[in-house]
């Protein structure tokens, strides 16, 4: 079924791409604390990927290597067939890697507008001269900017906010609210962070059709952690399954259900 | 009921976004131009440029330029008068090494030898934060007023250790100087203003804005979402010291004539200008001339009451200013902390709904 070049397809009939990112032999320490130790796998292109673990299992750590929060101690970080250096956060946003946060990092004097905009920072260029003056090109951006921004508002059926401070919101809207924001950035690869945490089930269903439609209409990369076995196993593609650091699985969701040292790791056998 | 925007639809993002979306606004802000260009030339008189309005327009330029820093960025700044006397020491080297060049460019110049020392002393807000930044910047304050003491260079080796405006003129009207009219001071000062007003609205309502506002909000999140936290923070400082410095200049050049760097632009000033930021409003444009106004004007008119009208002795009058000030700053804290910004926008709202009540 699956190919290292090719791609492979899924068994609802998505033609899966070949590898965008790829971790090898990822190791993170906090002094004497590992959090991550000699994980690797790939990413690609247009699938969605979910990291599932026990509670600190090491999935946030995970994706935080990813978004270049933490540097690895050991390994590398493959990104689009070329080894990806030591970045600040900011730099890895500007090659296209955007997420959301476990508990939601929105900015609550801002309105949902402004929130999402600023998902697109990455793609406004005009100068700090011309943006006092709000000559030419800096308001032709903003407008252009904010036409592809309302695509993103429409599609994720928060219109009637737009205008509220994000401060006001309820929980379910704010998750809502920072998957726009990881949008607008127009991401290769999206990373969501429990994104259905805190949910009740009616919100649950919203945010995975959402989730499902964003890969479906725009094709991008999804990696996901989730702790809602029902939701990782309808939506992912592949999974890799952390414990104490270590993955301990990774393949299709049918595949890792029946794996012993999965299923130890969830029901609690001793480890030595 | 008289105060809405119903039936004012917009059809472009270009309109959404303006300044004043709403149709009664910005009949308001047209009609507030036209008094400040039209009608006050024609009415100001030495007292009421020196009192009221000079001070305020100068006072509201400080005001958007710390709000800038405090009130956008998220960044605490003690160091507003320090930043102002470099205005001021710039804007006199520059009058008197260049006395060919216009005025109106010393000032602009003045402003940006500002943004450049505001630059130097925000660079360590890329490591500190919140008290421990206020107190780098209380360091650029007391540095800077002694380097202006201490370098006589600064001061044209004068015996009185004072700066003096030499004259100006711009299109043959005096601008700095003792012949200067009380209307060419304040169309002067008016006219940067706008501007510095129109320009402090185009940033904070576009990209630089956001990335303060980001940053502010929540610089890890600002981070990850790909704001450079260096250049949003040095921008921040250039900006809002570019802004500073200019009213600084014209404190020195137009306002006072003479002056001398700890009495002038000493820390009372930095104080001062805060004050005005947070009553008015942290992060808003209005609310940096609303907390100007409400800090010119209620010394002005507690004298003339007190004074004036109850017939108290001067030093009484001017003990219980103080003291009323002081009272009122600390009563606005407790009841509006957002500031006179955030009053005026609950009047709104309830007189969109006047006279009903909900």
């Amino acid at each position: 079924m699956k190919d290292m070049v090719e791609g492979y397809t899924t068994p609802d009939g998505r033609q899966i791409g070949g590898v965008l990112m790829e971790l090898k032999n990822i190791t993170l320490r906090f002094g004497g604390v590992v959090a991550i130790k000699d994980i690797s796998f790939d990413i690609r292109e247009g699938e969605i990927r979910a990291i599932i673990g026990p509670n600190g299992a090491g999935k946030s750590s995970m994706l935080n290597v990813i978004s270049g929060f933490y540097v690895p101690t050991e390994g590398e970080v493959w990104f689009h067939g070329q080894k990806r250096p030591a970045m600040r956060p900011y730099q890895v946003a500007r090659l296209g890697i955007a997420r959301t946060f476990q508990n939601i990092a929105l900015f609550d004097g801002m309105s949902v507008l402004d929130n999402i905009m600023t998902g697109r920072l990455t793609l406004m260029k005009s100068g700090l001269l011309s943006q006092a003056m709000w000559w030419g090109s800096a308001a032709a951006e903003e407008n252009e900017h904010r036409e592809k921004v309302e695509k993103i508002i429409d599609f994720l059926e928060i219109q009637n906010i737009r205008k509220t401070p994000v401060g006001r919101l309820p929980y379910g809207l704010k998750k809502r609210v920072e998957l726009a924001r990881a949008l607008a950035a127009e991401p290769k690869i999206l990373l969501l962070d429990e994104p259905m945490a805190g949910m009740n089930v009616e919100e649950k269903e919203d945010m995975c059709r959402f989730i499902l439609d964003v890969n479906d209409e725009f094709g991008t990369t999804t990696v996901l952690i989730e702790h809602d076995m029902g939701v990782v196993m309808d939506l992912s593609d592949r999974v890799v399954v952390m414990d104490y650091g270590r993955k301990i699985g990774d393949g299709p969701p049918d595949e890792v259900r029946n794996n012993q040292d999965v299923i130890d790791a969830y029901l609690g056998v001793a480890h030595d | 009921m008289f105060y809405r925007e119903a039936g004012d639809f917009k059809t472009s993002y270009r309109a959404d976004s303006q300044t004043f979306p709403i149709r009664l606004d910005r009949m308001g802000y047209f009609a507030a131009l036209i008094v400040a260009y039209a009608v006050v030339p024609f009415f100001i008189d030495d007292y009421w440029a020196n009192a009221v309005f000079v001070p305020f327009l100068i006072y509201a330029i400080a005001a958007i330029g710390l709000n800038i820093l405090v009130g956008y960025a998220g960044q605490v700044s003690l160091g507003t008068g320090g930043f102002m006397a470099v205005g001021a020491y710039a804007v006199y080297k520059l009058m008197t090494t260049f006395p060919e060049v216009p005025f109106f460019f010393h000032v602009i110049l003045a402003g940006g030898v500002t943004a450049f020392v505001g630059v130097l002393f925000g660079l360590p807000s890329l490591r500190i934060k919140g008290f421990y930044l206020a107190v780098a910047t209380l360091a650029a304050q007391f540095f800077l007023v002694w380097l202006f003491n201490k370098v006589p260079w600064f001061y044209n080796y004068s015996a009185s250790g004072q700066i003096t405006a030499p004259d100006r003129t711009m299109f043959g009207i005096y601008i700095t100087g003792a012949q200067t009219s009380a209307v060419a001071k304040y169309l002067f000062c008016l006219v940067i203003l706008t501007l510095v007003a129109l320009m402090a609205r185009n940033l904070t309502r576009g990209t630089v804005g956001r990335k303060w506002m980001a940053i502010r909000d929540m610089d890890i999140a600002a981070e990850i979402i790909g704001v450079n936290p260096l250049s949003a923070k040095v921008t921040a400082f250039a900006v809002s010291s570019f802004f500073i410095g200019i009213a600084g200049a014209l404190l020195f050049s137009v306002y006072l004539g003479a002056a001398e760097v700890g009495e002038s632009f000493g820390i009372n000033k930095s104080f001062l200008v805060l004050f005005m930021v947070i009553i008015g409003g942290l992060g808003s444009i209005f609310g940096s001339f609303a907390g100007a106004a409400f800090l010119v004007l209620l010394p002005v008119f507690l004298k003339n009451v007190l004074v004036g009208a109850l017939g108290w002795p001067t030093d009484v009058a001017a003990h219980l200013e103080l003291m009323i000030v002081g009272a009122l700053i600390v009563i606005f804290l407790i009841v509006e902390p957002h500031g006179l910004a955030q009053l005026w926008r609950i009047a709104k709202e309830k007189l969109r709904l006047w006279p009903f009540p909900h």
